[in-house]
């Protein structure tokens, strides 16, 4: 296998034919089965830690579990109560969803790259990208979820005052067409660049991990943990960011600005 | 980069994801956190009006052991002024009773000098008779001569 088969081959998603039910590429219909089968799966590890935590809540002696999650309860909590002053009950968890989904999705990039490709060959598959943050479906559906919920929020809040808002501001009435032109695009631009933010810094990520896979076996080390120490960071503060400006988005929301 | 279906799973996975999390884990941990919190706080409330009452008890305890002492200061000095008040009383007292005493002593000395110098001049009237009838022995006439006898006595 030479090397541009190599990258190509790690960068090929499981895809499933949803009009045939086959492996293989149908267009838009076509679902990326490694991208969703671990997000599912980290879903539901989260989804089961959380509850299993909360069912068990101690308030004497918290166990370790307990304790990591109530850090990271308590981070989300005070970050959105920092910068968020209006009274929805969705917005914490919803803050603390996305951090801690989007960091164990985008840990799962320090696991060797050959690894899930390697040991699911054996069962017969041939491709497994394991990063389901380093593939755009995924950061485009929690950037539209959120996109969702800042119109939504933003028609609830404000009611007839959006109207008066995005015709208004910034420049004032009599520029009214554009304004309506800057506010659309602000409001579009952010999707695109809550999810490709996260996309690109996870794919790069991904495939500089390829890369340095590809140097002989005693040159590896040195290279790939630095970048995986590096990559600590980034899975981290990525998870952060994406978390930051959702909250910070549908805090706009309901402020008028 | 190729947008499909995964979009539309991957939204309702997360909508699933967070519906959940905000349903059955965030309200149970932050009000669990929340209770924990409160009893901290209350806790800690709690020491603090204890030590409050300590501080309160402690300046309600000087001022009564002050008081007590004071007290016990005027206790003591008026029982040194009783004392000596009864001192000085049972000294006046003593007086008063060795001034009796003595007057009656003197009294009694003086009554008893007088009765001796009585019963001595009695004597000595008798015994002056007695010389007199020695002497003048046959006519002499008593009582003509006892007014003469009388003087005589007297000046002695």
């Amino acid at each position: 296998m030479n090397s541009s088969n190599y990258i190509e081959h790690h960068l090929q998603h499981l895809q499933l034919n949803l009009n045939t039910f086959k492996l293989g590429n149908n267009g838009f219909w076509t679902l990326n089965l490694d991208t969703f089968f671990v997000g599912l799966v980290t879903a539901f590890l989260i989804g089961g830690t959380l509850w299993y935590v909360a069912k068990h809540m101690q308030l004497a002696k918290p166990s370790r579990l307990q304790n990591f999650v109530e850090v990271a309860v308590t981070f989300v909590q005070r970050t959105v109560h920092e910068s968020y002053r209006g009274q929805s009950q969705l917005i914490a968890p919803l803050a603390l969803t996305l951090m801690l989904w989007i960091f164990f999705m985008n840990a799962l990039d320090l696991l060797p790259v050959d690894f899930f490709p390697l040991v699911l060959n054996l069962f017969g598959v041939a491709h497994f990208k394991s990063v389901p943050t380093a593939d755009p479906n995924m950061t485009f559906a929690m950037s539209i979820s959120v996109f969702i919920l800042v119109l939504f929020y933003n028609i609830v809040v404000k009611k007839w005052h959006l109207g008066k808002e995005i015709l208004t501001k910034p420049f004032g009435p009599y520029l009214f067409p554009l304004n309506i032109f800057f506010r659309i695009l602000e409001e579009i631009v952010r999707p695109f660049s809550l999810a490709l933010r996260l996309f690109g810094n996870m794919f790069a990520g991904e495939l500089i991990f390829v890369l340095i896979a590809m140097l002989p076996w005693w040159a590896q080390w040195l290279p790939g943990g630095i970048w995986a120490i590096f990559h600590i960071l980034i899975i981290t503060l990525q998870a952060f960011i994406f978390m930051m400006l959702t909250i910070v988005y549908l805090s706009m929301a309901h402020d008028s600005h | 980069m190729e947008i499909n279906a995964t979009l539309i799973g991957q939204l309702i996975t997360f909508a699933i994801l967070v519906w959940f999390t905000m349903k059955f884990v965030w309200p149970p941990i932050t009000k669990a956190m929340h209770e924990r919190d409160k009893k901290i706080a209350d806790g800690l409330n709690a020491a603090e009006h204890g030590q409050r009452a300590l501080v309160e008890a402690k300046d309600k305890a000087l001022v009564i052991l002050a008081d007590a002492k004071k007290e016990a200061n005027q206790v003591i000095v008026e029982a040194h002024k009783r004392s000596a008040h009864l001192i000085e009383e049972a000294k006046d007292h003593a007086k008063a009773e060795s001034v009796r005493i003595k007057a009656q002593a003197q009294d009694d000395i003086a009554r008893e000098v007088m009765q001796a110098k009585e019963g001595i001049r009695k004597q000595l009237v008798g015994l002056a008779v007695l010389g007199a009838e020695k002497i003048l022995q046959r006519n002499l006439d008593v009582a003509a001569q006892s007014s003469l006898l009388d003087e005589f006595v007297a000046e002695i």
